[in-house]
């Protein structure tokens, strides 16, 4: 984009003043940076050594974590045929529940951020608004609907059909895991499109004759830290969800979510529960910061 | 305003019946709620008849208010809290370079990337040590709300800052530029330029924040204190008694509430928009 | 940079934990009497597992207020207790309480300022979790068992393990069944089908009892905890896996409750306990003593199981007991029953035998 150019029009003057405005920027920078640094570093970094030195501890008998004999036990039982499969198994769950999410949001937050201005602001609120409800009372709402009694069954039947139950199937998870985080994919979705300079898509338009062209090649790109953005808070909590698999798939097959948390809580032992958390957050930081950055080029 | 698609095009059309299908698919379960929330019987799904049971015995029961009244505390301070410092990320990470920067930037997204359960168990791990250097240094402090709204903010500040930046990254910066050009001052630059630009995604990051904090539950229960319970913990605690329509009647209030709060709103930028 | 930083964390995060050692400051049970109060009460439980007029009567009684947090599982509860959130009334379930006695979280009971405690049914006072009761009094019990919907079922079912884990049989059943996402109930269950204990430690057995559950896989329909009491009211499913107290309530509140039972395998069954105990850290000893007295008492005792209908340790409470409680369970006393214990490095098999027979 124009960014660069700009700068190094400014900096052109000579090398000292480029030196004294980038040192300047720098400490603009760390200023505003700094409270939610402090903040993070304190209530998240530090916390998150704990999870570290863990990783390389041992059970008690009890289920304590003791903190002396470190080993690498719970490192080599990342490498169990079963911790691979149950990985693939919810990548491959993440993987549809994003594409799911951004073929629903897409249209929307594309309706949403072209209405005037007032009826915008509500658009946005009314898509939250059913998440403040409790998640466990939605979930069983999702529930009545899905069973074999549930509306879609009975209207299945009214057309002469079957009685049909999507509870407890891999669709029931799907319609779950969709529904809970489509959210996280309009709402960064809808702000990429929000304002979005609108003159650039009507000379595309004048450009290509047909809108399709204009929006593959205008609308979208510019849109895409939104895209990128969405998928990644979609993608990212979907691979560790477990309550939802759980109620409405009925847990009927082990998932990433719900192998950590047996792990914490029924086996108690936090040496590989802390060890697994640490495997997922490597990949998974590498993984997100190299998305947004070949996300941030392709503009 | 000049609009991407041509009024009544087919393209036009088919976008707002894709987004009318959305609102029907996002508010299918709170009909279901909404109408089961006046079922006599005690399990959520099975209908025996009509009745305000479950809406008094709400209102009689102490301990779903105090949970109620524990999460929307936690949940309006945590979104304050994580909506400013998750704007001040954003605009750090995508209009500075400093140093540091590559730390703090992988360092922001981590919250999101984290397990629920592996942050529940650290949290509270480091609360237990970071109160006990404390009380070293002579200061008390317990487990509770505090600890709750600390925890929330600290997932909560990833999100925002990840929607904001969004943002930010498509932003054209010439409009800032000129801007600070004309006014020397930077602050007025973001309160009058950047900040009304990027206003969408700092509300989007807020609500957010604000659902995140309504529905945690695991982080939630580990960093928790006496009398700190919130709704969702509470309803989670329902093994031995199971869940009943109670809790569709807690989550009818709360929707009509901030239904209510929204179209006041409404009412209230109309009259604003009026009187200018 | 950022390897200075790290290094930084480290340094830091060892001070912390060097910090973290015990301050030990125990206030004494045995100064306690007989319904000494030393203060308000913190009463850490489930969610709508207590009666609020016994909180109230006891209030009003003794003149404190009692301050209810909830938890939603025992290892939630014992992070919280282990992390020195102090609480003076717990209620573990019996595998935690084995747990929390080992790893000393859990004041010695003063019997002398619990006079009531003569009231509780000698079945509860000799468990293997805390033989002689020393640190926990039973607040509530249950069994897992089996909620079978006769009318998909069909009479003459036997009444076995087989309803959940025989693929002929439950082939048969309409919807399929529910068992338990919970790794030593489902594994236990697929043990005693098989013959052995709940609490059988042989890995071989474990391995056998595994295919039992990956074999019956096809028909189970769900592993669910939480909602199979209402899938089973439903007619979703034809026999659900859970415990006592949810099914009672839910097959009582079908369209028909008559087409429904619940059984306890004859291979044998899981009895639970949830108890009440006091822990270490605990603020107001003596008033959690004179909580445990006052619900041990007859009628407070009663008026709790009548009001949350799982089964009531108190011997002397029988007489005000509600009939329907009663008779349900009675049968659970003559059967045959078993409380699971904490198996120590063991336990994590069992977790991991239910994720592999799930894949």
């Amino acid at each position: 984009m124009v960014v660069g150019a700009d700068v190094e029009e400014v900096a052109e003057a000579t090398p000292e003043l480029e030196q004294e405005a980038e040192r300047a920027a720098s400490r603009r920078g760390m200023l505003i940076a700094a409270p939610s640094a402090a903040y993070l570093i304190l209530f998240f970094a530090i916390p998150l050594v704990i999870v570290f030195v863990y990783s390389f501890a041992r059970r008690s008998s009890t289920g304590a974590t003791v903190l002396d004999g470190w080993n690498l036990e719970s490192y080599r039982r990342l490498f169990d045929p079963l911790v691979g499969e149950i990985a693939l198994r919810s990548f491959g769950l993440a993987v549809t529940t994003t594409l799911l999410c951004l073929l629903l949001s897409y249209p929307l937050a594309y309706f949403m951020a072209t209405r005037p201005d007032r009826i915008r602001n509500v658009l946005l609120v009314l898509v939250m608004i059913p998440f403040w409800s409790n998640f466990l009372v939605r979930t069983y709402a999702w529930r009545v609907l899905l069973g074999s009694d549930g509306p879609i069954s009975q209207l299945s039947q009214l057309f002469g059909g079957e009685p049909i139950r999507i509870l407890f199937t891999n669709t029931a998870v799907l319609i779950g895991l969709v529904y809970g985080f489509l959210p996280f994919m309009v709402l960064p979705l809808y702000a990429a499109l929000d304002r979005m300079d609108w003159s650039l898509v009507e000379a595309a338009r004048d450009l290509y004759a047909d809108g399709w062209t204009a929006f593959r090649r205008v609308t979208f790109p510019l849109s895409m830290p939104g895209v990128i953005a969405g998928s990644v808070l979609v993608f990212i909590p979907t691979l560790g969800a477990y309550v939802t698999p759980a109620l409405l798939g009925g847990a009927r097959t082990t998932l990433l979510g719900d192998y950590i948390v047996s792990q914490f809580l029924a086996a108690r032992n936090q040496p590989f529960g802390s060890a697994l958390s640490v495997a997922v957050m490597t990949v998974m930081l590498g993984a997100t910061v190299v998305y947004f950055r070949r996300g941030g080029r392709t503009l | 305003m000049s609009v991407g698609l041509r009024p009544g095009s087919r393209a036009e059309r088919s976008m707002a019946a894709s987004s009318a299908f959305v609102f029907v698919f996002l508010y299918a379960p709170i009909l279901v709620l909404f109408f089961y929330s006046f079922n006599e019987n005690d399990n959520v799904g099975i209908w025996t008849e009509f009745s305000f049971r479950w809406y008094g015995e709400m209102f009689q029961n102490d301990a779903v208010m105090g949970a109620l009244r524990n999460s929307l505390v936690v949940a309006l301070v945590s979104t304050v809290v994580s909506t400013v410092l998750g704007t001040a990320t954003a605009l750090a990470l995508e209009r500075f370079r400093f140093r540091g920067r590559g730390f703090f930037d992988g360092l922001s997204y981590l919250p999101v990337i984290i397990p629920d359960v592996t942050m529940a168990v650290m949290m509270l791990l480091f609360f237990v040590s970071f109160f006990r250097l404390l009380a070293g240094a002579g200061m008390a402090f317990e487990f509770g709300l505090g600890t709750i709204s600390l925890s929330h903010i600290a997932f909560n500040i990833s999100f925002v800052a990840i929607v904001v930046r969004a943002k930010l990254a498509q932003l054209d910066t010439s409009l800032e530029e000129a801007a600070a050009d004309l006014y020397a001052d930077r602050w007025t630059t973001f309160r009058l330029v950047t900040l009304p630009l990027i206003m969408p995604a700092v509300l989007g990051g807020a609500l957010l924040a604000l659902t995140l904090s309504l529905d945690d539950v695991v982080v939630t229960s580990f960093v928790s204190g006496p009398g700190a319970t919130t709704l969702p913990v509470y309803v989670f605690g329902l093994v031995r008694r199971g869940v009943t329509p109670l809790i569709n009647a807690v989550s009818v209030v709360m929707l009509a509430a901030s239904i209510s709060l929204v179209l006041f709103s409404l009412v209230f930028q109309r009259r604003g928009a009026e009187e200018s | 940079m950022l390897k200075r930083m790290f290094l930084l964390l480290m340094v830091f995060a060892v001070a912390v934990s060097a910090c973290a050692s015990d301050d030990g400051d125990a206030t004494s049970a045995e100064d306690c009497e007989v319904d000494e109060v030393d203060g308000d009460l913190n009463f850490y439980n489930w969610s709508e597992y207590m009666d609020p007029d016994l909180i109230a009567a006891f209030e009003e009684e003794y003149g404190v207020d009692v301050v209810e947090t909830f938890y939603e599982s025992n290892e939630a509860m014992l992070a919280q207790v282990q992390g020195g959130v102090s609480y003076d009334l717990i209620v573990p379930s019996d595998y935690m309480v084995s747990i929390m006695i080992s790893e000393g979280l859990l004041v010695e009971l003063n019997k002398d300022a619990i006079p009531n405690f003569d009231n509780m049914d000698a079945t509860f006072t000799s468990q293997p979790y805390d033989d002689g009761a020393n640190y926990s009094a039973a607040y509530q019990y249950g069994t897992t068992g089996l909620g079978v919907n006769v009318a998909l079922v069909g009479e003459g079912f036997p009444v076995s393990w087989a309803l959940l884990f025989d693929p002929e049989l439950t082939s048969t059943f309409p919807g399929g069944v529910s068992v338990l996402n919970d790794p030593r109930e489902t594994m236990g269950a697929a043990l005693m089908y098989l013959g052995y204990s709940l609490n059988d430690t042989n890995a071989d057995h474990l391995a056998e009892a595994e295919a039992v559950v990956a074999a019956a896989k096809t028909n189970i329909t769900a592993f669910d905890s939480d909602q199979y009491d209402e899938v089973l009211a439903a007619g979703e499913v034809a026999v659900a896996h859970g415990y006592s107290g949810n099914l009672i309530i839910s097959m009582g509140e079908a369209d028909n409750p008559d087409d429904f039972v619940y059984i306890l395998p004859e291979e044998g069954a899981t009895l639970w306990i949830d108890n009440m105990a006091i822990p270490t850290n605990a603020k107001s000893v003596c008033t959690a003593h004179t909580f445990i007295n006052f619900l041990l008492d007859a009628e407070n005792g009663a008026a709790l199981t009548n009001w949350n209908y799982y089964g009531s340790p108190n011997a002397a409470a029988v007489p005000f007991l509600d009939q329907e409680v009663v008779d349900f369970y009675a049968a659970t006393t003559e059967a045959n029953t078993e409380v699971i214990e904490d198996q120590g490095d063991y336990e994590i098999n069992y977790t991991d035998a239910l994720a592999r027979a799930k894949s």
